[in-house]
């Protein structure tokens, strides 16, 4: 390996790789049977953050950011002006083994322009994962990206190899996709993710009766929408991933707020913030969707197209909710539970075991951690104390809202800055 | 009503130790007592001072009673708690050990219970810095074939993290080595042994030479840190969440925070 090639190469790689935003590791149950290196039986670790806050627990390079696509969200599009390089098979193999041993790393997150044609690259990013596991008796985590239209042998091998694969959507609506990328089409990326789902189910079954059929990828599939980039609503954004999540058995939807990298009159143009605030109300409904029982249509309908910039999504459904309202926190079930404003799940499991023991009041809410200063309006305990006024939802969140602050109080009142 | 007489017992410092002073409480009917560790003895003005003997046969009824009376987590808990080395930790343990032999209940999930809140919580930090630890060693390749890795952790978590390391490096050597507190985990390959090391004068832990490492690890080193950079995205730029993720005091043997 020479180092100032691989240097120069890993710098532009790891770059042009970075928007994509997943980084599990968890999830896959590959354990490190024959003495050999690695084991991805745990949790997922993440080894560092880099300065905007993200975690690093992959190492996250395209093979190579040669494209035949134009697709104008891309950097890497074709027409796009940058350096291109490409990385051989055993350079990839070289790195995340030295990276491994090192423990810098859980594992490899490898994707690729599309040089050539879609087989010819999943032939390669296929290539380096079964050197990995075979040669390299390597049970780290490795994730690949499945390349639109590839063929369904290859995509079998490769999650033989491989613990997750993905397949990004990036633009969460057919007409969106025809304007940004008109030489792709859903289907293409469509393909693959079916493929992948039905071996996944067939392997599980047959795991039932064989004991020793070989893992499929264990840590599923995942996919990533950029968000801001076409338009789009946000109740368009949730219910497609509400679609993908329940159609293909995706393990995770990502949403990346689109960041500017081109002048095409199409796009929001450089300089324009990066939709942070946005993209974490999305992170927010995916969760209450995943962890907290709730349908995508309660939070967003076509009388409710975008989420509240200033509240929580769980706060903004209590707030027009508000007949289900207060709940007894010593006797009401764990669905409603997770519906109170200001407790997690965590407080919602503690809640539940703890008040086997005796009824709770606010101390001791408060002292599990619970965030009183929402949830105080909407639940009662063994206490006389309560809200009593009958405040409606608008009012209610006026006064939460004097009491609280945000951490995106810059972005929400940008007129403070005058001051500064 | 008589004043309950107050007893000082000097314990070694270790999980066995500590366990044999339960054993004696319990023995010797003792009311109100004080665990102390030989390095930070305070002479009592009032109460009898007994020095625990480690003996492992006591240590292992203790330990085996308190999992007959507590879930699996709630014991894991209780050794997590202590390794924390919080100040009078012994204490708090003492508690939540009598008051699970006296319950019929399991008192584990008892979280409207102080004690119990509090073991948790305790035992909370030092699972993150368990978990910490396991993401922020950085192993360097010495001239001797033996992957190197210094740590100084705020709580005694080797232990904890010594089978996590064993499973994953299952094929080459390794030492993690804790500079805070003196002593180390060794795999030879085969097991996992507790070491200390003389460290040659002037040793810097956190500087890579060629003296020790192989001449390959600088460059490895830098292309960690180049990866580390390029993999940034500045236009999110968000150190107060970084700082959050990665405290500064770890930041000493991360190379990629070094540059």
């Amino acid at each position: 390996m020479s180092f100032e090639r691989t240097q120069e190469k890993l710098k532009i790689l790891a770059d042009a790789a970075k928007y994509d935003v997943s980084c599990a590791s968890s999830g896959s149950k590959r354990s490190n049977a024959s003495k050999g290196l690695g084991d991805a039986t745990g949790m997922g670790i993440c080894h560092s953050y880099t300065e905007d806050g993200r975690c690093v627990s992959l190492l996250k390079i395209l093979l190579t950011n040669y494209c035949i696509f134009d697709c104008a969200y891309c950097v890497t599009r074709k027409s796009n002006d940058i350096k291109r390089a490409a990385f051989q098979v055993q350079e990839v193999v070289d790195l995340t083994i030295n990276f491994y041993r090192r423990n810098y790393i859980e594992g490899l997150f490898l994707s690729s322009g599309i040089f050539k044609s879609a087989d010819y690259t999943m032939e390669r990013l296929v290539a380096v994962a079964k050197k990995l596991r075979l040669e390299e008796n390597f049970n780290g985590y490795i994730h690949l990206k499945s390349i639109p239209g590839a063929s369904d042998e290859l995509m079998k091998e490769a999650g033989l190899y491989a613990d997750r694969l993905s397949v990004n959507i990036e633009i969460p609506t057919r007409e969106g996709l025809k304007l940004l990328a008109p030489e792709k089409n859903r289907e293409d990326f469509i393909k693959p993710m079916v493929k992948v789902k039905n071996e996944i189910i067939q392997y599980q079954s047959e795991k039932k009766i064989i004991k020793s059929t070989p893992k499929f990828a264990p840590a599923g599939q995942s996919t990533q929408m950029i968000i801001g980039a076409s338009g789009e609503s946000d109740q368009q954004i949730m219910w497609t991933s509400n679609y993908f999540y329940k159609k293909f058995n995706l393990k995770r939807v990502y949403y990346s707020g689109y960041i500017p990298i081109s002048y095409d009159s199409r796009l929001p143009q450089i300089g324009t913030d990066v939709p942070m605030l946005r993209e974490n109300r999305l992170y927010q409904t995916d969760w209450l969707m995943r962890f907290y029982g709730f349908e995508v249509h309660e939070i967003l309908n076509n009388d409710h197209q975008n989420l509240d910039l200033d509240v929580d999504p769980k706060l903004g459904w209590a707030l027009r909710n508000m007949e289900h309202f207060p709940v007894d926190v010593n006797k009401a079930d764990q669905l409603m539970l997770a519906r109170i404003p200001g407790l997690g799940m965590k407080s919602v499991y503690k809640i539940i075991q703890a008040r086997q023991f005796r009824k709770l009041n606010w101390d001791h809410l408060k002292r599990m951690g619970v965030a009183l200063n929402r949830a105080k309006y909407f639940l009662v305990c063994d206490s006389r104390d309560f809200e009593r006024r009958d405040l409606t939802g608008p009012q209610l969140k006026s006064i939460i809202l004097q009491n609280t602050t945000s951490k995106y109080q810059k972005i929400l009142s940008p007129q403070l800055n005058l001051f500064e | 009503m008589l004043v309950s007489e107050e007893h000082t017992l000097i314990y070694d410092g270790t999980f066995d130790g500590f366990l044999t002073g339960v054993f004696d409480v319990y023995e010797l009917k003792l009311q109100t007592v004080i665990f102390q560790r030989p390095e930070s003895v305070q002479e009592s003005l009032f109460g009898n001072t007994l020095e625990i003997t480690t003996d492992l046969n006591k240590a292992d009824r203790v330990w085996k009673g308190i999992k007959s009376k507590t879930s699996a987590r709630g014991s894991s808990r209780l050794y997590a708690a202590f390794l924390s080395g919080q100040w009078q930790v012994e204490a708090l343990l003492l508690d939540y050990i009598q008051l699970a032999f006296e319950s019929a209940l399991l008192i584990d999930s008892d979280f409207s219970n102080e004690t119990v809140l509090k073991i948790s919580q305790i035992a909370k930090s030092v699972g993150r810095e368990k978990h910490r630890m396991e993401a922020f060693v950085r192993f360097r390749l010495t001239n001797d074939g033996i992957y190197f890795a210094t740590i100084e952790p705020d709580f005694d978590v080797l232990p904890l993290i010594s089978k996590h390391f064993k499973n994953r490096y299952a094929d080459q050597k390794w030492i993690i080595y804790d500079m805070k507190r003196g002593y180390g985990l060794y795999y030879d390959l085969d097991k996992v042994e507790v070491m200390q090391l003389s460290l040659p004068e002037g040793f810097d832990a956190t500087k890579t030479k060629s003296d020790y490492f192989i001449a390959s690890e600088l460059e490895f080193q830098t292309l960690w840190q180049d990866y580390f950079e390029s993999t940034n995205i500045a236009s999110r730029k968000n150190m107060k969440l970084n700082v959050q993720h990665v405290p500064k005091r770890y930041w000493k043997y991360l190379s990629e925070k070094l540059r």
